[in-house]
């Protein structure tokens, strides 16, 4: 069970949270490839390491925020 | 005390464990081994006991070296491979256990020398001390030995001892996940409690076992560990022999000498390896195989009692679950801790420090470092990211370590496994039976790998983990395969670290707890009325009404014919409600659905789907304009949550500049919805301004006298209403409805009302492989609108192909015949599998069965074979519509004489109201319980409202009877409040609460049990717990739960 430090309440249990997988992937605007669309909705990196990805305290404050992940240690980091 | 033992009537002391008491008896052979029946003896004095396992009452394998005897008690042996059941399942098991969370600094495992001192350092630190140990009594190896500190018995420096925080003995740290998560298990006289932990630091002070090394006939009744023979002898006055031969490979072997010829007990030898090169070669027995005598070499000794003392193992266990790595130390020659994965130091015997005064000077070491590390912890917590986190100043404390009269020891003799010249086998694991004869069948196949090995021989897969044997497996293995321990390494240790029962983890959650149960404003009018329950999700809905014994398909069909033909009422309560404000409300819908919203007028409802951004179809639901900037949204009962999720998902991670604000109404409103052509007659009685609505429209009109709201919608193709009232009259207008003579049904007949016009069920017609355009949507897809989400994907080939599944209707040939849902459809040319059956029912309307269906490449008119089960059944594709394809029905009969008005009270009644004399048996000096009933609520968004509680970033909830202002969202019916208070509150909320009470601040979200609550503390020993209506009938009766176990 991972400790997550959400913003507004503080350090919380995982199963308080939602996983939101990679954070920074934005929603293409304007024309798109059948490629670069696909990736958008489909393809998500799964590094060894240090990973931005988003949390939704959905049982708390139901706020999503996004945080750095090591995903071999499950250390935590503030994101910058 | 009095116990029994195979039935045979015994007598033991107070304070024996089983295992005590049973050798108090004489007892030598407790049972026999799994595999080879061979007969077994106590072998430990702890938990890491392979052989003494026995039956107590209901619990079906416990080791005796760890109960404490009762009087009463009764045990019985194990023979051979256990069976599930057959004796335990009989036995009456009233214990109620639950879970407990608890937070603190420093978080302490192991009660012994080491651990007691680290627990005084922390708190004379100032830190949050927790303290474990799993005996009956603080003390560890201080309770089975007879060292002296500072010249008196070493337990009066126990005693002497201010231990700070809370002590939990008779407590097995069993489990060590991430982030310094630790679980226990807690015995306690009225069952066991599951300790959740959540440490900034652990100091792991939890010892050492010994071992012992494999040699032939070394598993006999009468061999047993030289320091549990010490720990009989010592602790409970017990002999575990008479005359006894000491094979001591470790110094240990020294000192159980001593305090067994103390104990009366004739020495006969101490064999040494490391002095003369002797060992012990075999050993004979009785014709019960109870040990008679020891070979060492040509030279054969009689004794009773073969005391083995192999070394120690460090118990690494806990540090190991938490990810650190052991290494191998070639002084101790035992894997001890290596590099540390989380926030945790080892102290004492489990890192290889055995001396008393050595493992006390660790423990004040660790424990004054913890304190300051947890400190630091929450220093950098609240700092800035980038700022430098500074860790409080501490003054370095003075510790007085007391003398100890131990003589130092010397290193073990490097010796894991003797050959003998007798064929007895020699045993590397007790419990599993397994030798070195097998391990080296094993290593001669080639494998090399100790887990490999380990799964081969199933050395170290007993209830005990391999605790005795594992080193020795690993010393053996490191013999046969000419390597160091070290290279061989160990295998993984996995939580727990002892067995723990099912029930335990369970705990509370079990029966009518075991999953909550959501339930309506109706729901005792229901249960009234007899009503057959399905679960949706959490929900508990009505499925159908029968009358007097009736079988589903009669009621269905009596149902949807009083709903085509007179007037039907169903509890539509359960659908997802969300209120949507704000200046972009209307454009925000817009981007959500496939249709538009910013041209509904107000007053107005319009149906909508939407879709995933892969184009799939994610929920539908009709969506209401209030105001210009004010909408209503309902989802399907399933997916309510995840809606809400999704619609914050894109306004706070995409959109965030949209001015939209999302609540969550659902529990706050009561719906009922009237069907049929005269659902205008019940209509007008209740609420007779909403009569006159027309299709699609939306009125906010007084239901039953008080503030409701009508919206004339249908998923059934009659003239219909859905009628809305706050919670609380939720049951008297359904009681209204019903007197005014409406047929109640229930979600099988709206099941079949809504095929029969063809409309699609998210869920059931889709799967997350479905656009709208594949269920004949495609009029609802917005071409006006730029974007919304899933439209790019609708583009894509895949999607955008001409042969995908399509939702069609089906007729069976025989219109008796109910296709099984599921059923695959082929045509009989021997082609692929052309789609599935989504929807099979029996039609009143129609006078027979018919089904709706995905499938590709067909067309009205073909015809296909729907196979499932076996059975085989021609149907017809037709259009997905079989009743009123012209919507000739939608507007149901006029009022055709003044409707009848409905004379009855409209009586409020809170949630909990029926708990109320429960509540009050419930309560004493310690706690109470009371629910504060209709209390007023609104949900505030946006600018800080100066009033209520902040539940989020820009959210608050307000209650109290103050005048709302502009914006505020009316959630009274929303949540209920339960008062719980006194002394003994924050009792029963740690038995369910995983956050902080002790650091809460004056409110928090939180889980409590399985359900999800606010919980405020208004003053000290208050708590009020807004809990959502539809839970809490689940949360009132484990409140009482917990309540009743204190």
């Amino acid at each position: 069970m991972l400790l997550i430090d959400c913003p507004h309440c503080g350090p919380r249990d995982e199963d308080e949270f939602r996983y939101g997988g990679q954070a920074g992937i934005a929603c293409p605007t304007g024309e798109t490839t059948d490629e670069e669309w696909a990736a958008y909705v489909f393809l998500r990196d799964n590094p060894k390491g240090w990973f931005h990805e988003r949390w939704f305290h959905a049982h708390g404050c139901r706020t999503w925020f996004t945080a750095e992940r090591h995903t071999v240690t499950h250390e935590f980091r503030k994101a910058p | 005390m009095r116990f029994t033992f195979d039935g045979r009537a015994m007598r033991g002391e107070p304070g024996d464990t089983l295992a005590a008491a049973l050798l108090r008896n004489g007892v030598r052979v407790v049972g026999r081994s799994v595999e080879l029946g061979r007969p077994r003896g106590i072998f430990t004095a702890g938990p890491e006991e392979p052989n003494a396992l026995v039956r107590v009452g209901a619990d079906p394998m416990l080791a005796a070296t760890t109960v404490e005897l009762y009087d009463g008690l009764e045990a019985w042996s194990l023979r051979g491979k256990g069976r599930v059941g057959l004796d335990a399942m009989d036995q009456v098991d009233d214990r109620r256990r639950d879970k407990g969370y608890l937070h603190c600094d420093v978080l302490v495992v192991g009660g012994g020398p080491a651990g007691l001192a680290a627990a005084v350092a922390a708190g004379r630190q100032g830190a949050r001390v927790i303290l474990v140990d799993e005996r009956p009594r603080l003390g560890g190896d201080l309770l089975d030995s007879r060292v002296t500190l500072d010249g008196a018995p070493a337990l009066d420096w126990v005693d002497g001892l201010d231990l700070p925080g809370r002590v939990l003995t008779r407590t097995t740290a069993v489990g060590y996940y991430d982030h310094n998560y630790v679980v226990a298990v807690e015995r306690r006289a009225r069952g066991e409690r599951l300790w959740h932990f959540r440490a900034r630091r652990v100091v792991l002070a939890t010892g050492a076992h010994e071992r012992s090394l494999a040699f032939p006939g070394n598993d006999r009744p009468g061999v047993m560990l030289a320091s549990a023979a010490r720990t009989y002898a010592n602790r409970y006055g017990v002999a575990a022999g008479r005359r006894a031969v000491v094979f001591a490979c470790a110094d240990s072997g020294y000192e159980a000498a001593r305090d067994l010829a103390a104990a009366g007990v004739e020495i006969v030898e101490i064999v040494d390896p490391r002095v003369a090169g002797e060992v012990v070669t075999g050993t004979t027995g009785d014709a019960d195989g109870v040990l008679t005598g020891v070979q060492v070499g040509s030279r054969y000794l009689e004794a009773d009692l073969l005391a083995v003392a192999g070394g120690w193992n460090p118990a690494v266990h806990l540090f190991s679950q938490s990810q650190g790595r052991v290494r191998f130390d070639e002084v101790a020659q035992a894997f001890v801790p290596g590099r540390s994965a989380q926030a945790e130091r080892s102290a004492g015997a489990c890192r290889g420090l055995y001396g008393t005064r050595e493992a006390i000077e660790d423990g004040y070491a660790a424990g004054a470092e913890a304190a300051r590390l947890a400190a630091g912890i929450e220093a950098a917590r609240l700092a800035p990211a980038d700022g430098g986190a500074v860790a409080p100043e501490f003054g370095v404390p003075e510790f007085d370590v007391p003398e100890c009269d131990e003589r130092p020891s010397r290193p073990p003799a490097a010796l894991w496994t003797v050959e003998g010249a007798s064929d007895e086998p020699a045993f590397a694991d007790l419990q599993r039976d397994v030798t070195v004869a097998d391990l080296a069948r094993a290593t001669g196949t080639g494998m090399r790998s100790v887990e490999h090995v380990k799964r081969y021989t199933t050395a170290g897969t007993g209830a005990d983990q391999g605790k005795t044997s594992g080193a020795v497996v690993v010393g053996v293995m490191s013999a046969l395969l000419g390597a160091a321990p070290g290279e061989v390494g160990t295998t993984t240790f996995r939580p727990p670290y002892t067995p723990v029962s099912f029930a335990t983890l369970a705990g509370r959650d079990r029966g009518a707890l075991s999953d909550p149960v959501r339930t309506t404003a109706m729901h005792e009018a229901h249960l009234a009325l007899g009503a057959v329950f399905e679960d949706v999700g959490q929900w508990k809905r009505p499925r159908y009404f029968p009358l007097d014994g009736e079988a589903m398909e009669a009621a269905v069909l009596r149902e949807c014919r009083a709903a085509r033909t007179s007037v039907a009422a169903m509890d539509a309560s359960t659908l997802g409600k969300i209120d949507i404000r704000g200046r972009d409300a209307a454009g925000f819908l817009d981007r959500i659905y496939t249709n538009l919203y910013s041209t509904l007028a107000v007053g107005a409802c319009r149906y909508g789907v939407m879709c995933r951004a892969d184009g799939m179809v994610f929920d539908d639901g009709t969506t209401t304009r209030l105001a210009e900037e004010h909408f209503l949204m309902t989802t399907t009962t399933g997916n309510a949550a995840a809606v809400l999720d999704w619609l914050e998902e894109w306004h706070q991670t995409e959109w965030p500049d949209l001015d939209v604000a999302f609540t969550s109404v659902t529990d706050h409103w009561a719906t009922v919805a009237v069907a049929g052509p005269r659902a205008r007659q019940v209509v007008a009685a209740i609420a007779p301004e909403a009569a006159g609505l027309a299709f699609m429209r939306y009125a906010a009109t007084p239901v039953l006298g008080v503030p409701g709201r009508v919206f004339r919608i249908s998923f059934s193709g009659e003239l219909a209403y859905e009628v809305n009232v706050p919670w609380p009259y939720g049951r008297a207008l359904w009681e209204a409805v019903l007197a005014l003579g409406a047929v109640p049904y229930g979600t099988e007949t709206m099941h079949v009302l809504r095929a029969e016009k063809g409309f699609a069920i998210v869920g059931q017609e889709t799967d997350g492989t479905v656009t709208p355009q594949d269920l004949g949507m495609s009029w609802l897809i917005s071409k006006r609108k730029p974007d919304f989400v899933g439209k790019r994907s609708h583009a894509r080939p895949d999607t955008a192909r001409s042969d995908r599944k399509h939702l069609v209707g089906l007729l069976p040939d025989d219109p008796a015949v109910l296709v099984e849902e599921g059923a695959q459809l082929v045509a009989g040319d021997g082609s692929p599998m052309l789609g599935h059956v989504t929807s099979s029912y029996a039609s009143a309307a129609l006078g027979r069965t018919f089904c709706l269906a995905l499938a590709r490449n067909v067309a009205p008119g073909d015809r296909l074979t729907a196979v499932a089960g076996g059975a085989a059944h021609p149907v017809t594709v037709v259009e997905p519509v079989f009743h009123d394809p012209e919507n000739a029905r939608r507007d149901g009969e006029p009022l055709t004489a003044a409707p009848p008005v409905f004379g009855g009270e409209c009586r409020a009644e809170s949630p909990a109201a029926a708990f109320a004399a429960r509540f009050e048996a419930a309560g004493g000096p310690g706690v109470r319980l009371r629910e504060v009933a209709f209390e007023p609520m609104w949900e505030v968004r946006g600018a800080d409202p100066g009033v209520g509680l902040r539940l989020g970033p820009s959210w608050w909830l307000v209650y109290g009877n103050i005048t709302p202002r502009a914006g505020w969202v009316d959630v009274s019916g929303q949540r209920t409040v339960l008062e719980l208070s006194g002394p003994r509150a924050d009792d029963v909320l740690i038995t369910g609460c995983p956050v902080d009470l002790h650091s809460l601040p004056g409110h928090a979200q939180t889980p409590l049990g399985k359900t999800s609550v606010i919980l405020e503390r208004p003053a000290p020993g208050v708590y009020r717990i807004y809990v959502r209506s539809s839970f809490t009938g689940y949360l009132a009766e484990w409140l009482l739960d917990a309540i009743e176990a204190l």
